[in-house]
């Protein structure tokens, strides 16, 4: 009885026991807790506290959409003041670059790695500016009817810039099927806060086609899904882009990378989740190092393609009957045009990674060529910066215009009205083209082009996935060709290791098999 | 020859033992995981499970150090020269001649010279070392903050080599279990808690069995 009570007491402290003790560090290892729920209420859902239809002054008939800024200004006053001094208007903003001091950039004078540059090109390119008629250096940016209210505030779908007139919509002499006069009336009694169709009809075509430039933000967003965007969709929480990019007094919150600098007034995952969302502290803790979107955006452009490369230099060729020519890839995508190059164009494309502490540096005018590729934008940071984090990336290369004596980017026109004014998409005349491009920013040139290959950084923020398609731990933590194979500055585990250790361990251990072997097998021979 | 049984290892210390060694079982399945040489449970279970394992392993060092030092049994850890020249010559010469164990094992003397070595060593050098770069490893996220670490470079490599020492060392151990006065003795006894001593003259308990 005694022998059989010592039996069974070894067995429980043998086995019973430590089973337990793995049991339960199993069930508490793997217990995960519910990731915290969002209480979300939409900025979108304000209804205006006023009928315009009632009022008079938009009863008139106007002959000009300046006439119409007029209107709204009576009623609006001081708004002109808030508007003029956003960079929807200025298209430029001083800030502070390391090293550099203060400096005035933006849209208006940055280079870029599409159509190259938007100053010298303004009847194509200022089409999305926020005014009518930035034709050129003439523009008054102090006149307040200038201002295009209706781009950014009509909801009767019917307002359009006409393409080419420099953000003017189509006048009786202008107009076309496609961009008839707008009906200013129905326009202004129809006003309201900006929907997607008010941002997207510049943000998703930037770039003169959908997705060129972004990746993450095209036409595709007007109308869709979660598996494509967890918060746009339609089936879903239906947020508009002012519900992230909150707006007051016409500052709206948000930066883009490709024209911004500094770690100011963005648009944050935190203004309605969580520093710590996931509720589980091995998610959560990831975030010291990565932003919410490097594991949320496992790939972009996810319905339409975007461009990933854009080569200029072999722009300019012709058919046998010197008629412009353009091509197209299995996916009916451009891959050549003769007024701009060879294009790849790409769908689901998979991020690359940077580190990013939210302020850049870009090429400026004056800024000489001392590396290749060419970097249009660079972002800051490292793992050693603790403000900095992975973010995904979408990385624009391509080959554009550069003077080889100089060593600078070359400014060129490419846009007018007609054929022979020197424009590039009208003659495919680069020396004419880079010529009056480079007069008109006042900028010397050695009279000699080549080209260069050039890279510009686009962080991704939209297209967030459902939870279900969230990157998972192994495409990061894989020893080979992992997410982040080429962000080599610090240790990732499941990924690195120390040669000599793991050679040494392996050593010890063979050594030590070897070693119990070889005596076993002597003690079983002698 | 006369065969007497006497208690070698109380109820905690062997569930003490058993329990340690399915931890490390489990910390170097998961480690070795984690550490990128296969595949098993998946990469985020095994960091889960490894975090958890540790907590474990650390209660439980906690507990055991705690026993240790109120019932005394860590005096079996102190290292001693005396007779470690024979012990290894036995190991490396008179077990193959069939010769005596020229140590034998009491309550308070269970540990021959050679595995005080040992042991002592992985208390003192292995453990707190796997433990502390383990809590680096999952506490030490800004490395500049509050002590510029430079990332998990080191700790992760210290770890790693920790890691490999334990595995040479579960080898060797195992092993060892075999050449006690029969192959399977040391096993049995680790279990049962009594083990058949051939020397009577010895087997006189230091403290009763309780």
């Amino acid at each position: 009885m005694k022998n059989l009570l010592n039996k069974a007491m070894s067995v429980f402290v043998v086995l019973i026991l430590p089973i337990l003790v793995i049991y339960l560090t199993v069930y508490f290892g793997l217990n995960k807790n519910e990731a915290d729920k969002v209480v979300f209420q939409p900025k979108s859902e304000h209804t205006a506290s006023v009928d315009h239809t009632q009022f008079e002054s938009l009863q008139q008939t106007f002959t000009n959409p300046k006439q119409v800024t007029a209107a709204c200004l009576t009623c609006h006053n001081k708004r002109d003041d808030e508007l003029m001094s956003s960079t929807h208007w200025t298209w430029e903003r001083e800030v502070e670059l390391p090293g550099r001091g203060l400096v005035k950039i933006g849209k208006k004078n940055l280079h870029n790695n599409f159509c190259t540059a938007a100053e010298g090109n303004n009847g194509s390119c200022m089409r999305c500016h926020i005014g009518y008629g930035w034709e050129d250096k003439s523009f008054d940016f102090t006149d307040a009817t200038n201002i295009d209210c209706l781009v950014c505030h009509d909801k009767s779908d019917t307002y359009l810039k006409q393409k080419g007139m420099a953000g003017w919509p189509a006048t009786e002499e202008t107009a076309t099927k496609e961009f008839p006069v707008p009906d200013y009336n129905l326009v202004s009694q129809s006003v309201g806060s900006p929907d997607r169709d008010n941002c997207g009809v510049c943000h998703f075509y930037g770039g003169g086609g959908n997705n060129v430039k972004h990746g993450d933000l095209e036409e595709a967003l007007f109308h869709t899904t979660k598996k494509v965007d967890v918060h746009m969709g339609e089936d879903g929480k239906n947020m508009v882009c002012i519900d992230c990019h909150i707006t007051e007094k016409h500052n709206i919150k948000g930066r883009a990378y490709s024209v911004s600098s500094e770690n100011k007034n963005r648009a944050e995952c935190e203004q309605c989740h969580t520093s710590s969302p996931h509720n589980d502290y091995l998610l959560d803790y990831h975030n010291a190092k990565l932003a919410c979107q490097t594991c949320h955006i496992p790939v972009y452009a996810k319905v339409n393609a975007t461009t990933l490369y854009w080569d200029w230099s072999v722009a300019g060729r012709k058919d046998e009957n010197g008629n412009a020519i353009k091509e197209y890839d299995a996916d009916h995508n451009y891959s050549y045009l003769s007024i701009k190059g060879r294009f790849v164009f790409d769908n689901n494309v998979k991020p690359e990674y940077v580190w990013f502490n939210g302020t850049a540096d870009h090429l400026l005018n004056d800024d000489s060529i001392t590396e290749i590729p060419v970097k249009i934008n660079t972002l800051f940071g490292s793992y050693s910066d603790s403000t900095a984090k992975i973010w995904p990336v979408k990385i624009h290369r391509g080959k554009q215009a550069y003077d080889p004596i100089t060593k600078k980017i070359l400014s060129v026109k490419l846009f007018a009205h007609n054929k022979g004014e020197g424009a590039f998409w009208e003659d495919l005349d680069w020396e004419e083209g880079i010529k009056q491009g480079m007069e008109y920013n006042g900028r010397y040139w050695s009279g000699k082009y080549e080209f260069i290959e050039t890279e510009a950084y686009w962080p991704l923020n939209h297209m967030v996935s459902v939870k279900e398609e969230t990157v998972s731990c192994k495409e990061c933590h894989v020893r080979n060709n992992g997410r982040l194979a080429s962000l080599n500055d610090f240790y990732l585990p499941g990924r690195d290791y120390n040669k000599w250790i793991d050679f040494s361990g392996f050593a010890i251990i063979i050594v030590s098999l070897i070693g119990v072997i070889l005596h076993a097998v002597m003690r079983i021979f002698s | 020859m006369k065969y007497s049984k006497q208690l070698l290892y109380s109820k905690f210390e062997r569930f003490w033992h058993w329990t340690q060694m399915l931890l490390v079982m489990m910390l170097t399945l998961t480690g070795f995981e984690i550490h990128g040489n296969f595949p098993m449970f998946g990469f985020e279970q095994a960091v889960r499970l490894h975090s958890a394992a540790a907590w474990s392993f650390m209660g439980l060092a906690v507990v055991s150090i705690f026993w240790m030092i109120v019932t005394k049994q860590y005096v079996n850890f102190i290292p001693t020269k005396n007779k470690l020249r024979e012990q290894v010559l036995y190991y490396t010469s008179g077990i193959f001649k069939g010769m005596p164990h020229p140590t034998h094992k009491t309550m308070f003397n269970k540990l021959n010279p050679l595995q005080r070595l040992v042991y002592a060593g992985l208390l003192i050098l292995i453990f707190p070392v796997q433990i502390f770069t383990g809590i680096v490893y999952m506490y030490y996220h800004y490395p500049q903050n509050p002590l510029d670490a430079s990332g998990l470079t080191f700790a992760a490599a210290t770890h790693t080599l920790g890691a490999f020492m334990v595995v040479a060392f579960v080898i060797v151990h195992v092993y060892m279990t075999t050449t006690g006065n029969s192959v399977s003795s040391n096993v049995k006894a680790m279990i049962s808690g009594y083990e058949k001593e051939t020397d009577p003259s010895l087997t006189e308990p230091s403290i009763q069995p309780e």
